[in-house]
């Protein structure tokens, strides 16, 4: 009888291992997303604007929007996400394992990432760039007169790379002084120990807000590098990239075409795209394999891009820039609803 | 003439201990006594103004009201909040008919948590969300009667349950079985409880704050115990394989950092997990946490085990006792006890190890403190206050856990005999 129990455990236990490794692989994410009617999105854990916990237990910034946008879109209820707060070394592990379905989390999207980690980028919401920070008495308009500067930089980043990149082709000295933490390092910039600070803007506007005077300093007209920030899903699921892709897409369409979370019911248009757009006419859900109205949800729940924005960093400070519509001389270009 | 003299009083020699000669033998002996004295006294003065004036008029405490929600609980949904009460509730029976039966420490531990709970209940400051602040602010509520029996009836409910069972416990020895089978089974009725079962769950991605952290050092400490005492007894075991793979485990995880055990839990290991199947992050944690710990406690064990003398193990074999009996019974009690300083001290280092977590994700307390000061732009620059706290909620409950431990020394006559 023992022996019996005994070699039964074994084989319930090797089946149990085995089961998962021919069980079907190839779900899309969507379709996983529909069944389990809840979305998993992976979010920075603390970065104003973009992704923190707000006093009520709620998630909220402009990544945590994009979230909800995705949700509104699929399930039709921008409240069906779970937000995990992620890390940024286990980012990657977690969208690879299917922990997450879609990571919104402040990434670049650059070359390495897209071709070498198992990832797909969806278009950028968000295009940053590393600026200088200065204090306004040094009279410093651009960046060819940081010459001899003490430049404070946090240690180990792209950020340090490229400002050593800028210098040298520019043919200028300069004295780079890494910081492993960022609040030493705005720290020192207060104390004067480091002439410049450098880093992403978003983040030096940010960070300008808690200095003393905040006034007294200002942020160069110039930009030494291209951080395009989006969503990530997880590598040939093209179905599921299409559909955040999409949703992306939507925000910039509803700002071109002025549709808001306030007029979005109510709007009333001959415009056969805007049509397609709010699923009066045209199958454009369908072919996402998103319900019918999909777009419209996302404005309902979230608003245009523009609301978005204006919603999560405009009060942080952070102008519109380059984040503006392609009608108003910025990069956010929605492909054609057709 | 001379009889005057000798019927003269003899004052007996000054033996006053009053305060003013208390500080004139103490701090005011010697002259340079005296100046360090002056000295210690400025300096102490300033110290306390310098707190006293921080804590009382220049820290911005508005902080901590505001975000008290996800500093106790973290993203846990608050309508789902009444599980964690349940818990509690569960816990308040438990510990309330324990405290009626058991008496002695048990009792002293259950007073002093009904008196904090007390003391919350009846404190007529209410944490009100202020429309116009647009966060939630602490404000004065003479309308007592509405705090206990409307906003903390849950709080209410759990202290009514202590006391309750308290004396329903009383002198009922009966029920000590059934009351170690509760203890036992608190653990996973209290997962289940809290993450819920069928449509309604509360996943544990949206565990955190204070809630996790509790739950992560309890899981911790009571599971690394006794797998801990088993490493330690593994370790002694004189078969060489059990003996081997022991020592190699202790001594592997002893020489790795904690971080880089979670970093392998959260990054390396689901990647190795076969297709959809994922161990949950939490989890994950716990299980870190625990093997990390017991490598440590073994050591500590062992370290008990090695102070029994041979001549114990030789006379309970003597009696014709078996080795478990002889190790359950005559070893093991002397060794732990021995070491009660060390296992506590292990046990206060795994609580506070438990905020690492917060770097591989998870929202513990301090991982909630990080994202207030660190991504809240309402609360940029709060850093101090609210660091402030989260100090003071460890320092309460390791000092618990030491106070308990001395106590526990002082029952079992540690050190005296």
């Amino acid at each position: 009888m023992r022996k019996f129990l005994f070699r039964v455990s074994v084989l319930v236990l090797a089946i149990s291992l085995v089961t998962p490794l021919l069980a079907d692989n190839h779900e899309s994410v969507l379709d996983k997303v529909k069944n389990r009617g809840k979305l998993v999105c992976g979010v920075h854990g603390g970065l104003p604007g973009f992704g923190f916990l707000g006093e009520d237990g709620k998630w909220s910034g402009f990544d945590a929007d994009f979230g909800r946008a995705i949700a509104a879109a699929v399930l039709g209820d921008p409240d069906k996400v779970e937000f995990v707060p992620l890390d940024a070394a286990e980012r990657f592990v977690a969208l690879q394992t299917g922990e997450i379905d879609v990571l919104i989390r402040n990434t670049t999207w650059t070359l390495s990432r897209d071709a070498e980690l198992s990832t797909d980028f969806a278009p950028p919401t968000f295009y940053d760039g590393q600026g200088f920070m200065v204090p306004k008495s040094l009279n410093i308009k651009s960046i060819k007169e940081l010459g001899g500067a003490t430049i404070g930089v946090t240690a180990g980043s792209t950020t340090e790379l490229n400002l050593t990149d800028t210098m040298r082709s520019l043919g200028l000295e300069f004295k780079p002084i890494s910081y492993a933490d960022i609040d030493t390092l705005y720290n020192s910039y207060e104390a004067g120990r480091v002439n410049v600070v450098t880093s992403d803007k978003s983040q030096l506007v940010a960070r300008r807000k808690d200095l003393k005077n905040p006034d007294d300093h200002v942020i160069l007209d110039v930009t030494i590098s291209k951080e395009p920030l989006g969503p990530l899903t997880i590598h040939g699921d093209n179905e599921w990239n299409d559909a955040v892709s999409w949703v992306v897409y939507a925000t910039f369409f509803a700002e071109e075409h002025n549709i808001t979370q306030e007029n979005v019911k109510s709007f009333e248009t001959d415009n056969p795209e805007i049509k397609r757009f709010l699923g009066e006419s045209g199958e454009m859900g369908k072919k996402l394999g998103l319900p019918k109205d999909w777009a419209k949800q996302i404005i309902i729940s979230v608003g245009n891009y523009g609301e978005i924005f204006e919603r999560n960093l405009t009060p942080i400070g952070l102008p519109r820039g380059v984040n503006k519509p392609w009608t108003q001389g910025g990069l956010l270009y929605s492909m054609p609803f057709r | 003439m001379e009889n005057i003299e000798i019927t003269q009083e003899v004052k007996p020699p000054n033996t006053s201990k009053g305060p003013v000669k208390w500080l004139q033998n103490n701090l005011f002996n010697t002259w340079y006594n005296t100046i360090l004295t002056c000295f210690a006294l400025v300096f102490l003065f300033f110290v306390f103004k310098g707190v006293f004036s921080w804590v009382f008029i220049q820290a911005k405490w508005e902080v901590i009201p505001a975000n008290f929600q996800i500093l106790m609980i973290g993203p846990y949904p608050i309508e789902h909040v009444w599980r964690i009460w349940i818990v509690l509730w569960t816990l308040a029976v438990l510990l309330g008919l324990s405290a009626g039966i058991w008496k002695g420490l048990v009792l002293r531990i259950s007073t002093a948590i009904a008196g904090v709970g007390l003391i919350f209940l009846l404190v007529p400051l209410d944490i009100v969300k202020n429309s116009e602040a647009e966060y939630a602010t602490l404000e004065f509520n003479i309308n007592i009667i509405y705090l206990i029996f409307f906003k903390r009836r849950w709080l209410l409910g759990c202290l009514a349950l202590l006391v309750g069972t308290f004396f329903i416990g009383r002198n009922k020895n009966g029920l000590k079985k059934w009351i170690i089978g509760g203890w036992i089974l608190s653990f996973p009725w209290t997962m289940i409880m809290l993450h819920g079962f069928g449509e309604n769950t509360v996943s544990t991605t949206n565990w955190g704050g204070l809630l996790l952290t509790l739950l992560l050092a309890a899981v911790g400490i009571v599971a690394c115990f006794p797998l801990g005492v088993l490493l330690a007894l593994g370790r002694r075991s004189k078969l060489p394989a059990i003996s081997w793979v022991s020592t190699i485990y202790i001594e592997t995880v002893r020489g790795v950092p904690l971080l880089t055990i979670l970093f392998m839990g959260s990054v390396i290991l689901p990647l190795f997990m076969p297709g959809d199947f994922q161990l949950d992050k939490v989890i994950r944690a716990m299980v870190a946490l625990t093997l990390f710990s017991a490598a440590y406690m073994a050591e500590n064990v062992r370290g008990g085990l090695q102070a029994i003398p041979q001549g114990q193990v030789e006379a309970a074999q003597a009696v014709g006792l078996t080795y478990p009996k002889t190790t359950l019974f005559i070893v093991l009690p002397q060794a732990l006890r021995a070491v009660i300083p060390a296992i506590v001290g292990q046990f206060i280092a795994l609580f506070k190890d438990t905020a690492l977590v917060f770097i591989v994700g998870l929202l513990e307390l301090m991982g909630i403190a990080e994202g207030i000061v660190g991504g809240n732009p309402n609360w940029q620059g709060y850093h101090v206050e609210v660091y402030v706290l989260v100090a003071a909620i460890y320092f309460i409950f390791c000092y618990a856990m030491s106070y308990v431990s001395q106590k526990i020394e002082a029952d079992l006559g540690v050190g005296k005999h």
